[in-house]
């Protein structure tokens, strides 16, 4: 028989491919359908966030995290904000804890649906993203309605939030939670046993603990592999000490438990959300230190001081004393940090974004090598990676 | 969080503190306690025998490589801190080491140690051109391909020095030198009686008055 050459050859993925979750080029040594090695270009969609925010004040910053990891905007203003506060050592009032919590666990639930419903779509199944696409949809009207904006919301300031929720949201959120939940139940009936669905799925991407530990995987990838680790549990911030929820934990480690992980979050999240509705009172949303909250308009008219203490907030900004903190929250993808250094005048010295998408797509070479070329995509998919954190 | 959880978090800083003081001995340059967290400081050649350590030891166990970034002080001789943030989650607990270096001395790398370094550092690379020795591909990563200079380093200007744009007639892309239709505007907000050392501005030309 003639000898016959095999050499692996080079596919070029993206950046334009639908399954690339964006801007995601991947360079994939192939042999034959098998994948060899996996070299991920990022960096198509880096705009410069770190560099842009050592140039503004500390308030005008809050909106380039909205930008970053655009499914889950206010988990990632929590982190900055935290790091602030950490920094000022202000008391953030009761109920903006509470209000924090509540829409951080919305945005957790907006961002678990996207990736379900969009790694479900890459491996073949349409309808779940129809379906929870209208529910985003929704929830993002809850955005609109506490902030202005459906999903750069700019919400959380130091020392609480911006502004008090409107009157009957709380109860529109209840009622939509109930509404909600068979919807959610038909996407599990539809997805989780679905023969195809397991097929690309399960034994897929498999990560250990051990190995998740050196990756440095945080978040639902974490979880899968069979650590139960959760910020919220572990360093609790906000109010949600207060809270009784589950950490749902993986075992095998493979893109079925990723996705059943989420699954059960979004369930989790649902308790927390109804847990909040409950306990919230009526109180202030803002701290009343006056040298990070402006003044009330009325106050303004009236007080001079009030009047002053508005135009340093709004052209020179809050000071922030010298230091250095690290603060992360557990974002819809995993742990979300921020580390801060301030040399004591009015716009950050450094602010370096830790994104948990970045360390995950590191790993994307070790967990597709031996696979084959689709396996990448459900690989991909179960990663939950967005670049406007990666690329930052 | 409560005062009391605050206490017992206190009370376990100090005692990691302390054993990190211990057993790192002279090699430990700075240990500092500040807004709840430990930060450490070792020099470069130290770094790769305490971050074995700080992972493998019983009583630490920080397994996990959360973060590696740079920070640019150029007033400094070693104008670069390299920052690595360490995660505990058998002890719950969170350290900083920190290392200085200049633009010419390479640090250990760690990619022996954590995987997940491998991209921290080629971005500590590319946003602030510092060498990493043994780093298996130490190649740019999250900027354009063919991208001059180091972008976040703090004389590195925010408009950059070149910019793109399709051009119709050739059919490609090109790159041009910055233009800028308004001067970039950087405003000095540092208050003259705090801020710039007692000088006021127009006051430098009183100090000497027989120049």
């Amino acid at each position: 028989m003639a000898e016959v050459d095999l050499r692996s050859f080079t596919v070029n993925f993206g950046p334009q491919h639908p399954a690339a979750h964006g801007v995601l080029r991947l360079v994939l040594e192939m042999s034959g359908e098998i994948v060899e090695r996996a070299d991920p270009h990022i960096g198509l969609l880096h705009r410069g966030t770190e560099k842009l925010i050592e140039y503004r004040p500390y308030l005008q910053n809050i909106p380039y995290f909205d930008r970053l990891d655009y499914c889950s905007m206010l988990c990632q203003e929590h982190a900055y904000v935290l790091a602030v506060e950490k920094l000022l050592e202000v008391e953030v009032p009761e109920r903006a804890l509470y209000i924090r919590t509540l829409f951080d666990e919305i945005t957790r639930i907006l961002n678990h649906l996207l990736n379900i419903t969009t790694m479900a779509l890459d491996c073949g199944a349409m309808t779940p993203l129809l379906w929870m696409f209208e529910e985003r949809e929704k929830l993002m009207a809850f955005y609109e309605r506490v902030s202005g904006a459906r999903m750069h919301a700019n919400y959380y300031r130091f020392g609480g939030v911006a502004r008090d929720m409107p009157a009957g949201l709380a109860e529109d959120i209840a009622t939509w939670l109930d509404s909600f939940e068979p919807l959610f139940e038909d996407v599990d009936n539809l997805l989780s046993e679905n023969r195809i669905f397991k097929q690309r799925t399960v034994d897929i991407g498999v990560v250990t603990a051990e190995d998740a530990f050196n990756l440095g995987f945080s978040g639902p990838m974490l979880r899968a592999s069979g650590v139960a680790w959760d910020l919220r549990k572990a360093e609790p911030y906000a109010m949600y000490d207060r809270m009784e929820f589950d950490i749902p934990v993986g075992r095998n480690g493979d893109c079925w438990d990723r996705y059943l992980v989420r699954m059960l979050e979004v369930k989790e999240s649902m308790k927390i959300v109804r847990q909040c509705l409950d306990q919230m009172r009526p109180g202030p949303v803002r701290t009343d230190d006056k040298k990070v909250t402006p003044p009330s308009r009325a106050n303004m008219k009236r007080s001079m001081e009030a009047l002053i203490h508005h135009f340093k907030l709004y052209t020179e900004g809050v000071h922030v004393p010298e230091g250095e903190v690290y603060a992360a929250v557990e974002s819809g993808k995993g742990e979300f940090g921020v580390y801060l250094v301030s040399d004591g005048t009015n716009r950050p010295y450094r602010c370096k974004i830790r994104s948990p998408g970045y360390v995950h797509l590191q790993a994307l070479d070790e967990m597709s090598k031996g696979h084959q070329l689709a396996d990448v995509v459900a690989i991909i998919g179960s990663m939950d990676i967005v670049f406007g954190e990666i690329d930052r | 969080m409560t005062a009391e959880q605050q206490a017992d978090l206190n009370e376990s800083l100090q005692d990691l503190k302390k054993l990190v003081e211990d057993h790192l001995g002279d090699d430990l340059i700075l240990a500092q306690l500040a807004h709840g967290e430990l930060s450490i400081t070792v020099a470069t050649t130290d770094l790769p025998r305490a971050l074995l350590w700080l992972r493998d030891d019983p009583n630490m166990l920080f397994k996990e490589l959360v973060d590696i970034c740079g920070v640019d002080y150029p007033e400094r001789e070693q104008r670069f801190d390299v920052v690595y943030h360490l995660l505990s989650m058998h002890h719950n607990q969170r350290i900083r080491v920190r290392v200085t270096t200049d633009e010419a001395t390479p640090v250990p790398s760690t990619t022996g140690l954590f995987r997940s370094a491998g991209w921290f550092e080629r971005e500590a690379w590319d946003m602030y051109g510092i060498l990493f020795s043994d780093h298996p591909d130490l190649r740019r990563l999250l900027t354009d391909y063919g991208f001059e200079g180091h972008p976040l380093r703090k004389d590195f200007p925010l408009t950059g020095y070149v910019e793109m744009r399709y051009d119709d007639e050739q059919q490609r892309v090109v790159y041009e030198p910055v233009k800028l239709r308004q001067d970039f505007r950087n405003f000095d907000f540092l208050s003259p009686w705090e801020g710039a050392g007692g000088l006021l501005p127009g006051d430098e030309k009183a100090v000497d008055p027989a120049a």
